[in-house]
């Protein structure tokens, strides 16, 4: 039971001109903000659809704002031919899609080492993670380049094959091998995020699984990974997107074999003979459509995860 | 024979370990060698030879030349390191604010909050790149009306802060910031997300607490969700300074440096160098936040 000097609170409070004008004032300012936010991130992917349709007739029709008058395809067929569309995708694909498995499975094993399997040494090696978030990438571009150039794990390669190295460049391996053991783009990132969440789950539930018989093993993938998925979640969009748009390894480690970002960066010299200047962008931005458009339909599928699960990540500190 | 069984913590010890070999391997080959590698690289002349690579020693000259004969780097690095000092404030401020808008309850909040990680995906250096170009057929297209609307606007703003007597200096950078609106919301998705990740962990009961008391919601604000970022802002502080590294010209020189006119030991005093100077950045910056920053223990 409110005495009567809180009802007259509220009814002050709820019925004041002032405050009521104060709350719709700020829910008016917020909804500007948020739309106009919204606006300027969406409006370079609107204009992009846009012009992706447009013919070559419509570039200097100033009436053509966003729909096209002469709706074509021709450019998207240009840029396609122009990027080898399909085989750089799949190749794009393979890569996103094996590195970020098994990324997903050497980071989480590491992170669960770091954050419930503690040895002797394992905050000093957790330092060094950290440290190779904090390292630019640049700083180990070369020995990295001839590492795989001329790879030799320990002598191991010569001794089996007689042959004093072998040279990785333009395979896959490079990927594969740095993302098995944790050393891929960013992966300190998602050791980083994997160990929070994994501290954050109850210690308790884990050892009443000891106590049923669980090995560590199972404990891990029974009852740790399943109470992980906002964490999975994240890593995962993470990595295959970051993966996909990544240009520099894909350039270090491939020249011949050809991934769409890549392909994008080299699309202005493709387009050489191409001699107008504003239609030649504007088969460029159908190219930036192309990359991104698989990642746009994915997120799509995933966003509403995504966001869910990035209220329980535990990313902070 | 009679070995002991491993105690249960042992064992989780040896598990440990188990799980952490191909992390150490990883470790090893692919990160502190090289890192090794790329030190001495820097202070010698490498050149290719056949099945395999020749190193000659050279002293300190690689560094020398960097900043004596080179006519790009130190140009490129002052340039790198003013537009990564300049961006994060407002990349870092932006965020906040963009986390509290979202963190409040509305409708649409989930079709906003969708929106404001697509530059999440969308972020990438090859697109970067050609943003540039699209951007001028972007605006020819439609008439350059967005483009000038745009200027106009900006100058508005510039005349009117000026007029109202804040420093040239602070206006050029509000307005620059302003002008850059996009770039700077495109580079902060992953800290928006990080702030909202922190909001939604601070306790209802501090804020409970604090209107019971009587703060309104600016001392609240200041107050209560301020001190509770202060973590988040140090942590985003060091992703900002880290993610700018991905983007910015002097990756791009060290690059061609290496794999164009193969200079691969100049190529990793550039970037020695430059590791150099964002760890003294790091180190400062941090060094001045962490004073501010509220723990709970």
């Amino acid at each position: 039971m409110k005495s009567p000097a809180a009802y007259a609170d509220i009814i002050q409070y709820r019925f004041n001109p002032l405050e009521k004008s104060k709350l719709w004032l700020w829910k008016l300012v917020r909804t500007v903000l948020i739309a106009g936010f919204c606006f300027i991130i969406l409006f370079p992917l609107f204009l992009r659809l846009s012009v992706a349709f447009r013919s070559k007739v419509d570039i200097y029709d100033p009436t053509v704002l966003w729909i096209p008058r002469h709706f074509t395809l021709d450019n998207i067929k240009i840029a396609m031919e122009a990027t080898h569309y399909f085989s750089a995708l799949l190749n794009t694909f393979l890569i996103s899609a094996g590195t970020t498995i098994i990324q997903l499975a050497s980071c989480a094993l590491a992170a669960y080492a770091f954050a419930r399997l503690k040895f002797k040494g394992s905050g000093l090696l957790f330092g060094l993670v950290i440290f190779t978030i904090v390292v630019p990438p640049q700083t180990i571009m070369i020995p990295l380049y001839l590492t795989y150039r001329y790879f030799d794990l320990f002598g191991l390669v010569k001794l089996l094959s007689g042959k004093s190295s072998v040279n990785l460049i333009d395979t896959f391996w490079p990927f594969l091998i740095s993302s098995a053991t944790a050393m891929g783009l960013k992966n300190g990132l998602y050791i980083y995020i994997f160990r929070q969440f994994f501290r954050g789950i109850p210690k308790e539930i884990e050892e009443s699984a000891f106590v049923d018989g669980a090995g560590v093993l199972k404990t891990f993938y029974r009852i740790m990974l399943p109470n992980a998925v906002p964490a999975i979640v994240t890593v995962l969009l993470f990595s295959f997107v970051w993966q996909w748009n990544d240009s520099y390894y894909v350039s270090l480690f491939l020249s011949k074999v050809k991934v769409l970002s890549t392909q994008l960066m080299d699309m202005g010299s493709a387009l050489g003979k191409e001699p107008d200047l504003v239609y030649q962008s504007m088969l460029l931005n159908t190219g930036v459509l192309l990359l991104t458009a698989p990642l746009i339909i994915l997120y799509l599928f995933v966003q509403r995860y995504f966001v869910e699960s990035v209220e329980r990540t535990g990313i902070v500190g | 024979m009679f070995r002991k069984p491993l105690t249960l913590s042992q064992k989780k010890q040896w598990y440990g370990v188990l799980f952490v070999t191909p992390l150490i391997l990883g470790l090893v080959i692919l990160f502190l060698l090289p890192l090794i590698q790329s030190f001495r690289f820097s202070l010698s002349s490498i050149h290719l030879v056949e099945g395999g690579f020749a190193v000659d020693y050279k002293g300190w000259s690689n560094y020398s030349n960097l900043f004596t004969t080179n006519p790009d780097y130190p140009r490129r690095l002052t340039e790198s390191v003013t537009n990564m000092i300049v961006n994060v404030p407002i990349i870092i401020i932006f965020s906040l604010f963009a986390a509290v808008l979202l963190n409040q309850k509305f409708r649409g909040r989930a079709l906003a909050r969708a929106i404001f990680f697509l530059p999440v995906i969308l972020a990438s250096a090859a697109i970067a790149n050609l943003d540039i170009s699209s951007f001028v057929g972007g605006s020819t297209m439609s008439g350059g009306s967005e483009g000038n609307g745009g200027l106009m606007q900006s100058f508005e703003l510039k005349k009117m802060l000026t007029e109202s007597g804040l420093a040239p200096m602070f206006v050029d950078y509000i307005t620059g910031a302003v002008d850059r609106i996009y770039e700077i919301i495109s580079s902060s998705g992953v800290q928006i997300l990080i702030f909202l990740a922190g909001l939604q962990s601070v306790s209802p009961a501090l804020y409970e607490a604090s209107r019971i008391e009587g703060a309104t919601g600016y001392e609240i604000f200041w107050k209560v969700t301020f001190p509770m970022m202060t973590p988040l802002i140090l942590t985003n502080m060091v992703y900002s300074i880290i993610d700018s590294f991905s983007h910015n010209s002097i990756n791009s020189l060290i690059s061609e440096t290496a794999f164009k006119s193969f200079e691969f030991g100049q190529s990793a005093a550039m970037s020695w160098v430059y590791f150099a100077v964002v760890t003294a950045i790091l180190g400062i910056s941090t060094a001045i936040i962490s004073r501010k920053v509220f723990y709970y223990d």
